[in-house]
């Protein structure tokens, strides 16, 4: 890759968004929100967040300004590119009545679009975010059953990637293995590289659509020792991680912590308010509504996002079938970092620490994860 | 991943005209004819508004929609060895249980499926076969039991324990009559309330597995009702010497996709609608045991 590899100035990130623009892509990459880090459709350089960092935490998340004018130079945004392509809403059909008669539109062509059109180019995106992309692909495009809305938008998606150079306090790829550098999965990777030369970033080309695009941007070959640089920064970022998560064994860790008095622990201070499911980028648990009209001639059913924090989440004839919260916390920790590997072959967690920032009671994955591993198990508490 | 990339068409989704059908989107069926069971209870039989009958396996269950209303997972309880309508028994529980079976002759309903997995009677062939059945349980098994009545010679002595609340809610009266006296099953019914004209039995049904008369070590076991009953069922047969993987359950638990995607009926590692409902106990012992999993 390294002879590949290629140079952009600030210039080129304008031409390469130029690029996908022309071909027909909604770009949409990181922008400053609501004081937040918040993906949205951009048009150029101007609109990204420069010169903008983050600090983060347990149920802590600042802006703040970083005194150079780096525009990639911020941890996890608010949402992974989950909500471009998994929207929380989304149209499933439309039927209309008539008479006895009962006929569905799987695409009805005045359905509700949700959020801008696609075809998207997903500037940008973490490789912890990339790796969250390939665990959706195969839950839901990879086993029996495919989320045919969801292989359209996917399809169609061109992905830029971006190395993280700055990571944040509750950031964990490194011991999930799945950053801070992109190792596949992308179409073009950026590092932004900020020394005392000249602002620019490397480009590394995953795919021949990749190059294809790149190809129309004015770029400069990469001198070995940027290539070098880039590589030391991924490396250093990954020594600057706030978290860590000790996935050795945890798979039964978890199984075997089903009766462990740390539910109770953590359901204490659990609101079950299903933000970390919202902003989980992996998280990927739906439910459906039906709207009908007054006279009930036309209804509809959507896909929407759920969480298996709600109590409804598990209701069957007769109640739901995890009341607590902390059966609720249960499940999801458990799926996340255990089933998870027994259901797709990897864990369902990437490491991106935003179920720790936007905890609201600052409860945190990798520490519970921690709790559970040295906590006496009922059962083995005798022995 | 790149295998959905079209290279050649940048944004162009060319890759989806070969993705299968949506499995979300509901076919069109008419009810041709709603049958009153028990007071509270209804089977409901389906045509295809267009295309052929549906194929199917016993024990696979469907997503049956009200339209406009709502859509839930309902076992099949027809006969799968015979074309003819979709057959499912249906218990007057919530909303949309109260719209299909109040739904008028003609109406036409959405179906999705079939899915998940079968009771698989045919591995009872050469042994016993035992059916446990509580309450509305009994519609789900009815598809085995036809299966294996279509094909009595091959098996053993079948016994059929069916336990509900009290004589009028009792399924499919004039069939138990038959299966016992024209196709040599044993049928033990007891309810859990019988008035003074009730001359059957009165108890649980877990009571009347040591006297089924069954072969443990030969058996095949199909066990289908409320949670707690399949638990205390299951450690009734085991103990008395049925392995582990030839006691099957039929699971429950909410599903509003029924093909794996939506999350709702997990239950630790499995998905109950694709990796079930129909489940051998030897996976199910373990996750059972926990309250709340």
């Amino acid at each position: 890759m390294a002879d590949e590899a290629r140079l952009i100035d600030l210039d080129g990130l304008q031409g390469l968004i130029d690029a996908l623009s022309a071909r027909g892509y909604t770009v949409i990459g990181p922008t400053v929100r609501d004081g937040a880090i918040v993906n949205a459709p951009v048009h150029g350089v101007d609109d990204l967040p420069r010169g903008w960092g983050d600090e983060q935490d347990a149920a802590h998340y600042r802006l703040r300004r970083r005194g150079d004018d780096a525009v990639f130079g911020f941890a996890a945004g608010a949402q992974s590119v989950k909500p471009v392509v998994f929207p929380a809403h989304e149209l499933i059909w439309r039927g209309r009545r008539t008479g006895t008669e009962f006929t569905v539109n799987d695409r009805d062509a005045d359905g509700p679009v949700a959020g801008p059109p696609p075809p998207y180019a997903l500037l940008g995106v973490r490789s912890c975010d990339l790796h969250a992309l390939a665990i959706h692909d195969t839950v839901l495009l990879g086993r029996g059953y495919t989320d045919t809305r969801y292989a359209e938008r996917r399809a169609g998606s061109f992905v830029v990637a971006v190395t993280c150079t700055d990571p944040g306090g509750t950031c964990f790829c490194a011991s999930m293995r799945t950053g801070p550098h992109p190792d596949g999965g992308f179409d073009l990777a950026l590092t932004e590289l900020m020394d005392d030369g000249p602002h620019r970033f490397l480009v590394e080309v995953g795919t021949p659509r990749g190059a294809d695009v790149l190809a129309d941007v004015a770029t400069a070959p990469a001198p070995e020792s940027d290539v070098v640089e880039a590589e030391a920064i991924a490396v250093e970022a990954a020594s600057r991680m706030g978290r860590t998560l000790d996935t050795d064994g945890l798979k039964d860790v978890l199984y075997a912590s089903a009766d462990s008095p740390r539910w109770d622990d953590v359901a204490s201070r659990c609101l079950a308010c299903t933000n970390c499911t919202l902003v989980c980028p992996t998280c990927f648990c739906t439910s459906v509504e039906d709207v009908a009209d007054l006279t009930g001639d036309v209804a509809e059913r959507r896909r929407v996002w759920d969480s298996c924090f709600n109590e409804d989440f598990s209701y069957i004839h007769g109640g739901s079938i995890r009341t607590e919260t902390r059966s609720r916390y249960r499940q999801w920790i458990t799926h996340k970092l255990a089933a998870w590997v027994d259901q797709f072959g990897t864990s369902g967690c990437v490491g991106c620490g935003r179920c720790i920032t936007w905890c609201p009671a600052a409860i945190d994955i990798t520490a519970e994860a921690a709790a559970l591993r040295w906590t006496p198990q009922p059962a083995a508490a005798g022995s | 991943m790149t295998s959905l990339i079209d290279n050649q068409h940048p944004g162009r989704t060319g890759a989806i005209d070969d993705l299968p059908a949506d499995p979300m989107v509901p076919r069109p069926y008419r009810i041709s004819r709603t049958r009153q069971d028990t007071r509270d209870t209804f089977t409901l039989e389906l045509e295809p508004v267009d295309g052929p009958l549906l194929r199917y396996r016993a024990g696979q269950f469907t997503m049956l929609d009200a339209f406009g209303v709502g859509e839930v997972p309902i076992s099949i309880s027809g006969d799968p060895t015979r074309p003819g309508p979709l057959e499912h028994t249906i218990r007057d529980v919530g909303v949309v249980t109260h719209a299909l079976i109040t739904a008028p002759t003609g109406a036409v309903l959405g179906v999705r499926g079939p899915f998940g997995t079968s009771w698989d009677v045919t591995a009872g062939e050469g042994k016993d076969v035992v059916f446990v059945a509580g309450g509305i349980g009994l519609a789900p098994l009815r598809p085995a039991l036809m299966e294996l009545i279509a094909r009595r010679d091959r098996y053993n002595r079948v016994v059929l324990l069916y336990g509900a609340r009290t004589p009028e809610d009792i399924l499919f009266g004039d069939e138990l009559r038959s299966w016992a006296k024209d196709h040599g099953v044993v049928v033990e019914v007891t309810v859990d309330n019988g008035q003074h004209a009730w001359r059957g039995r009165v108890g649980l049904v877990t009571q009347l597995v040591p006297r089924a008369g069954f072969d443990p070590r030969n058996t095949l076991a199909l066990v289908c009702g409320p949670e707690t009953m399949m638990r205390y069922v299951a450690a009734a047969l085991t103990d008395r010497g049925v392995p582990e993987h030839r006691v099957r359950l039929s699971m429950e638990r909410n599903m509003k996709c029924g093909v794996g995607l939506c999350g709702h009926c997990q239950l630790r590692e499995l998905f109950v609608c694709v990796d079930g409902p129909v489940l051998p106990y030897s996976r199910l012992a373990p996750l059972l045991s926990t309250r709340e999993l």
